[in-house]
């Protein structure tokens, strides 16, 4: 019964598939403007063959994954220190609050063109519009972490005789890292959207610069191979997120 | 042996909220006082919500009192009381943590040695019967033995004192009678002092030298005591069917009935109003 269903869904979805794509190869046959417009899917196919044999897809794909890892790493870390900082200190978050509340509600996607002007077309333009995304996640699931301390486990640990330092430690951090684990992919996937968007906008390497130098000679396929390669690939660190997630979270009651 | 009581309350009274800023202020304890002898085993029983938690939480060193005076073995109590230990009526394991990782963190807390560490609370897992289970994390295991790993994680710290808040109230009967035997028998070998709060009266009689009756709140404050006379050691599931038990039990409840049935209109008036 489970096993003919499962068959059926996976009949239904490739058939749908191969007449997309047959839709595609026809509808691109019927005339050069429209392939001009849509590319063909074979040619697509051609395009994303030729950069994994040839290899040179790995180096952009580096480069993507190398701004999406420091724009992560570096965005969560400072997001834990402030994100601490302001929920054990009443008075500096009262303070801070209308400030994070501006810059968090300012669309950061405009910052592009300032970091490109201040740290150039290398990675570190990109890293930081990865940050400025990723921060803002973390920070407002580190400082729920910190809230959400039920107040007899702080009492328990209190009373087994923890300081003030030692109960940040084995309770507040440990607390906020689960807050951030549970949404690492939020995170994760929006550094990586941080690193193409960036790369879109002006750079020298990535998948995103791939896009865009194809686009500027209206190469169609170029840009649909490319948009294919990112998915995937954005796909792939999805699924790595989930197996670092259940090693992370292995005392979760969901995650057992 | 000291002769000082182990814990002695003065004239403790706990006001909550401020008057004035639109807040009424609740006085949950007025001009209480307790002593606890050193070794002994004093249970507090009263209606539910009289501040018998307020009590301990003072007595532990978490709550500063509005008025009174806390001593611990006859030194004047200052921050949270470092020789005693607590345990909750609510899941306080650290869900992160396995359940040796538990038992052991109070031992690190205090600077003691990894290896030491180590085998006093592998020792203790084992005494609660969970040597094999060790590794699990706090959701892996029964209410049962989340208690044992609670149990386990205050007494490898060695306190003098024992403060526990209904610690049994949320497990079945069986289970918590087994408990409670485990824990006459551990209080028996350690000779800790043991300061008991629950609203089950059949409970803080087979278990107590010692029982204290509050008054309904607010401004609770204890209004009778009763020695318990029964021989030790004794076993829980046997000892409610002994006559001098049952005289105790009319006698106690003959005082706590009045405090419940206050507590109950006081409840429902509020519910009214």
């Amino acid at each position: 019964m489970k096993k003919t269903w499962k068959l059926r869904v996976w009949t239904v979805r490739i058939t749908l598939l191969v007449a997309l794509l047959a839709w595609w190869q026809i509808a691109a046959d019927s005339s050069n403007t429209t392939r001009f417009f849509i590319g063909t899917p074979l040619s697509v196919a051609a395009v994303v063959y030729h950069w994994f044999a040839s290899g040179e897809i790995y180096y952009h794909l580096g480069i993507t994954l190398l701004e999406t890892v420091l724009a992560f790493l570096l965005g969560a870390g400072l997001a834990l220190v402030i994100g601490l900082w302001l929920a054990l200190s009443a008075f500096w978050s009262a303070v801070a609050d209308p400030f994070i509340k501006a810059v968090n509600t300012m669309p950061r996607l405009i910052l592009a063109p300032i970091f490109a002007v201040w740290f150039g077309l290398g990675i570190w333009s990109k890293v930081a519009l990865g940050i400025t995304i990723v921060f803002f996640i973390v920070f407002f699931n580190v400082y729920q972490g910190v809230r959400e301390v039920s107040p007899v486990l702080l009492a328990n640990v209190r009373m087994l005789g923890a300081n003030r330092m030692q109960l940040v430690r084995r309770v507040y951090i440990p607390s906020a890292l689960s807050w951030v684990f549970s949404s690492l992919h939020l995170s994760v996937g929006m550094a990586f959207v941080g690193a193409v968007i960036g790369e879109y906008l002006g750079s020298a390497a990535g998948v995103g610069y791939l896009i865009l130098q194809a686009e500027s000679t209206f190469d169609i396929n170029i840009v649909i191979a490319g948009i294919l390669v990112l998915t995937v690939f954005a796909l792939v660190l999805d699924l790595a997120v989930t197996l670092l997630e259940s090693s992370l979270l292995r005392w979760r009651a969901d995650s057992a | 042996m000291s002769s000082h009581p182990a814990i002695d309350l003065k004239g403790i009274t706990c006001v909550f909220g401020t008057p004035g800023a639109g807040k009424q202020a609740y006085t949950a304890v007025r001009d209480a006082s307790l002593t606890l002898g050193d070794g002994e085993f004093v249970s507090i029983v009263g209606p539910t919500g009289c501040g018998k938690s307020t009590l301990l939480n003072v007595a532990a060193g978490l709550l500063v009192p509005t008025r009174g005076n806390v001593s611990i073995f006859g030194a004047a109590l200052a921050g949270v009381n470092r020789r005693a230990a607590y345990m909750f009526q609510v899941d306080a394991l650290l869900p992160w943590l396995t359940a040796r990782q538990n038992v052991s963190l109070g031992l690190e807390l205090r600077g003691i040695g990894k290896k030491e560490a180590a085998d006093r609370s592998e020792s203790w897992l084992r005494r609660v019967g969970l040597a094999s289970h060790g590794e699990k994390y706090p959701h892996q295991l029964s209410g049962g033995m989340k208690k044992r790993v609670a149990l386990a994680q205050v007494l490898v710290i060695e306190p003098q004192i024992l403060l526990m808040d209904e610690p049994f109230s949320a497990l079945d009967i069986q289970t918590r009678q087994l408990m409670e035997n485990e824990l006459l028998e551990i209080w028996s070998a350690e000779k800790k002092s043991i300061l008991f709060v629950t609203h089950d009266l059949e409970e803080a009689i087979s278990l107590s030298d010692r029982v204290v009756v509050l008054s309904a709140g607010p401004a609770t404050h204890p209004i009778a005591e009763f020695s318990i006379d029964l021989a030790r050691p004794r076993d829980v599931t046997e000892i409610i069917h002994s006559e001098r038990y049952i005289e105790l039990h009319k006698l106690i409840w003959n005082e706590l009935k009045e405090e419940v049935r206050k507590s109950y209109a006081r409840s429902m008036g509020q519910a009214a109003a």
